[in-house]
């Protein structure tokens, strides 16, 4: 055993690489969530997300193209689930899980010629100046963009959800269905909208595991990471603000225990790799206490 | 303008053509899809669903549909009852892991012992494994609030860990020279899980499927805890107030589906597989989610979609070999099969009206 092997810089600004995919799926299911809907395709869209970005980054060569078709194709698994929950009225419990089922096998389809090729570079980025500042600069202002991508866009949902009119529209059609109707919102077409958001986040945080974070395609890649993203929705009680906090958490948790292995601690592997899993249930029970958007998860049927 | 109107009462032709109809619609937009994977899809179409059950290999296969049927049924029965009341079990998959390894490691403590009475209690050790293994999210949810969903999902990827560090570790057998897997539990007769007759595939895991069917189809309609199920599904208030103890409903769902899905894990140990591997599972407890939904959450459904399901496993490892089509394509199908359901399904619970719509 070595624990002196573990650099604590390096073990901090791995933890905001370690977090990004889960906070970038987390977020886009916070909006879905506050528009009242729950999609349990987190996990599905992710990795298809993870296969269309890699497959697009390796034919183009372009990680950038690789993360806008991996947008593209979240959002396009979810607009499945959008129209079957929206139009068709069906489960959503139900449709998630099927959403899930099918883009696992989708994603093991489209990448079967894509094993074991490694994805092109995707440079970090030096943020000038502060990149410069000794300890913060390499822990915060030395990574890949894709990372302040992500907070970037946690700041905007912040931003729309308290500000804007179309954010308080969208949370009163999540509060209460019934009533935003009733206003003459149309519920239907924000819910769409906000799943298309939900499977695009979803997607880019699945290509960022193919293109930065592994960087390598393989089948079943993202192993739970979509479900541990629904997970800190429930913890963040449905705001962005904590969204960050709990996915740094969870990456933190993740990021020790792989340095734990490699620093060979005398605990076995296999408990230390389930650790992200159990860290999430004990979340799960902690913090139950957050209230719920009215309406999630129920049908809306505007009944004349 | 053709808009939904909800019917008063679901309807029960579309009750039984909604799978059927799914079923067809997979088919054709399969077939679609095989086509621009560059097969023959009317080829592969019968390699899925014909060659299995009338093929010139059917002797072969007919056997293999049972074996891969019965995890399939058993899992989906025990979920069902959950699913109609509203406790979403996802994690059949790690309960049928911990089943099989609590089941093969009672087994594997009495080993050499050679008396018939060891099958029995490693029958009851998997199941008191899958009963536990779903009682933990039963109980946070009870007592926390914890969303079972999660939880249950959750402890899937634990268990995925724990069947790992079995196979490596406590459960590895002494005789293996080093390679991770316990000891084989199909060639030892006092544990062992035989077909029952030969040629026909039936072994115990079989049998308890059939059981179950039965047992569920008494408890569902003739039972006061097959009622208070429906009734918890249908309105949770409505139940409350005819006595129905919400916390207890979610405690006997998570128990009974986790139990079931356990025995599954153990006769699958005992028998087709044979012993505890690193990749002992092999998502029959995600594959019984839709078996479930198929077989609209009704015993004697479920037999059936469990029968179908295990036809594309069988019949996607056929065209497989013989058209070289890609395995994931059958995984792709069964997802879409309950897409299809859940789409067609609208017409159960909802009628269309076409016409202008008046103005009030």
């Amino acid at each position: 055993m070595n624990l002196s092997a573990i650099d604590p810089i390096l073990l901090l600004a791995s933890l905001m690489v370690a977090a990004t995919p889960i906070m970038l799926a987390a977020i886009g299911e916070l909006v879905v969530e506050r528009a009242g809907v729950l999609n349990l395709g987190v996990e599905g869209m992710m990795i298809t997300g993870a296969v269309t970005g890699f497959v697009a980054a390796t034919t183009t060569g372009s990680p950038w193209l690789g993360f806008v078709s991996a947008a593209c194709g979240g959002a396009l698994l979810s607009l499945v689930f959008g129209v079957l929950t929206q139009f068709l009225l069906s489960n959503q419990v139900a449709t998630g899980l099927a959403l899930t089922l099918f883009g696992l096998g989708l994603s093991a389809l489209m990448g079967q010629g894509y094993i074991g090729i490694k994805a092109p570079a995707f440079p970090d980025w030096h943020v000038p100046l502060l990149g410069d500042i000794p300890v913060i600069g390499p822990i915060v202002f030395q990574h890949d963009p894709m990372v302040y991508v992500g907070l970037l866009i946690v700041l905007g949902v912040w931003a729309f959800l308290k500000f804007t009119q179309a954010g308080l529209v969208l949370r009163a059609v999540g509060e209460n269905h019934d009533a935003a109707h009733a206003l003459g919102y149309h519920v239907r077409r924000v819910r769409i909208l906000a799943i298309l958001f939900g499977g695009a986040c979803a997607g880019l945080g699945g290509a960022y595991l193919s293109l930065v974070r592994v960087p390598q395609w393989t089948e079943g890649m993202t192993a739970g990471a979509g479900w541990i993203a629904l997970a800190i929705v429930v913890f963040a009680s449905w705001k962005p603000e904590r969204l960050v906090l709990g996915a740094y958490l969870f990456g933190g948790v993740t990021v020790l225990q792989l340095n734990l292995q490699a620093a060979g601690v005398a605990v076995p592997v296999e408990i230390l790799s389930m650790s992200p899993y159990l860290a999430t249930i004990a979340v799960l029970v902690i913090m139950s206490a957050g209230r719920a958007p009215g309406s999630l998860g129920r049908i809306f049927h505007a009944a004349r | 303008m053709i808009a939904l109107e909800k019917r008063p009462q679901p309807s029960t032709i579309w009750v039984y053509l909604a799978p059927l109809l799914a079923v067809v619609l997979t088919m054709i937009v399969g077939g679609i899809l095989f086509a621009a994977l560059g097969k023959n899809p009317i080829s592969v179409i019968s390699a899925i669903f014909y060659e299995p059950l009338f093929g010139e290999f059917a002797f072969y296969y007919r056997p293999q549909l049972l074996v891969k049927a019965a995890p399939l049924i058993l899992i989906a029965i025990g979920l069902s009852f959950g699913f109609r009341a509203g406790v979403w079990n996802i994690g059949a998959e790690g309960q049928y892991i911990v089943g099989a390894i609590t089941g093969a490691a009672v087994g594997l403590a009495l080993y050499p012992a050679e008396t018939r009475l060891i099958f029995p209690l490693m029958v009851v050790a998997g199941a008191l494994g899958g009963w536990a293994w779903g009682m933990i999210p039963g109980l946070l949810k009870v007592k926390f609030g914890a969303n079972e969903i999660l939880v249950s999902l959750m402890l899937v990827y634990v268990a995925e860990q724990l069947v790992a560090a079995m196979a490596l570790g406590p459960l590895r057998s002494p005789e293996g020279r080093g390679f991770p897997g316990s000891r084989n539990l199909s060639q030892w007769a006092s544990s062992a899980n035989p077909e029952l007759m030969a040629g026909t595939g039936v072994h115990w895991g079989v049998v308890a499927a059939l059981i179950a069917v039965i047992f569920a189809y008494i408890t569902l309609s003739r039972h006061i805890f097959g009622f208070q199920v429906r009734l918890t599904g249908q309105s949770p208030r409505a139940a409350r107030f005819a006595g129905v103890n919400p916390g207890r409903m979610v405690l006997a769902c998570m128990g009974i589906s986790g139990a079931l899905a356990g025995l599954a894990g153990l006769f699958e140990v005992t028998g087709p597989s044979g012993q505890i591997t690193i990749d002992f599972n092999v998502g029959y407890g995600f594959t019984a989610i839709i078996v479930a939904f198929l077989g609209r959450l009704h015993p004697v459904g479920i037999l059936l979609a469990g029968g179908l399901m295990a036809l594309t496993y069988i019949g996607g490892e056929i065209a497989q070999s013989n058209l070289g089509l890609p395995g994931a394509a059958v995984q792709l199908l069964q997802g879409m099969l309950l897409f299809f359901l859940l789409a067609v399904d609208v017409m159960t619970n909802y009628r269309l009206r076409v016409g202008t719509r008046e103005v009030a």
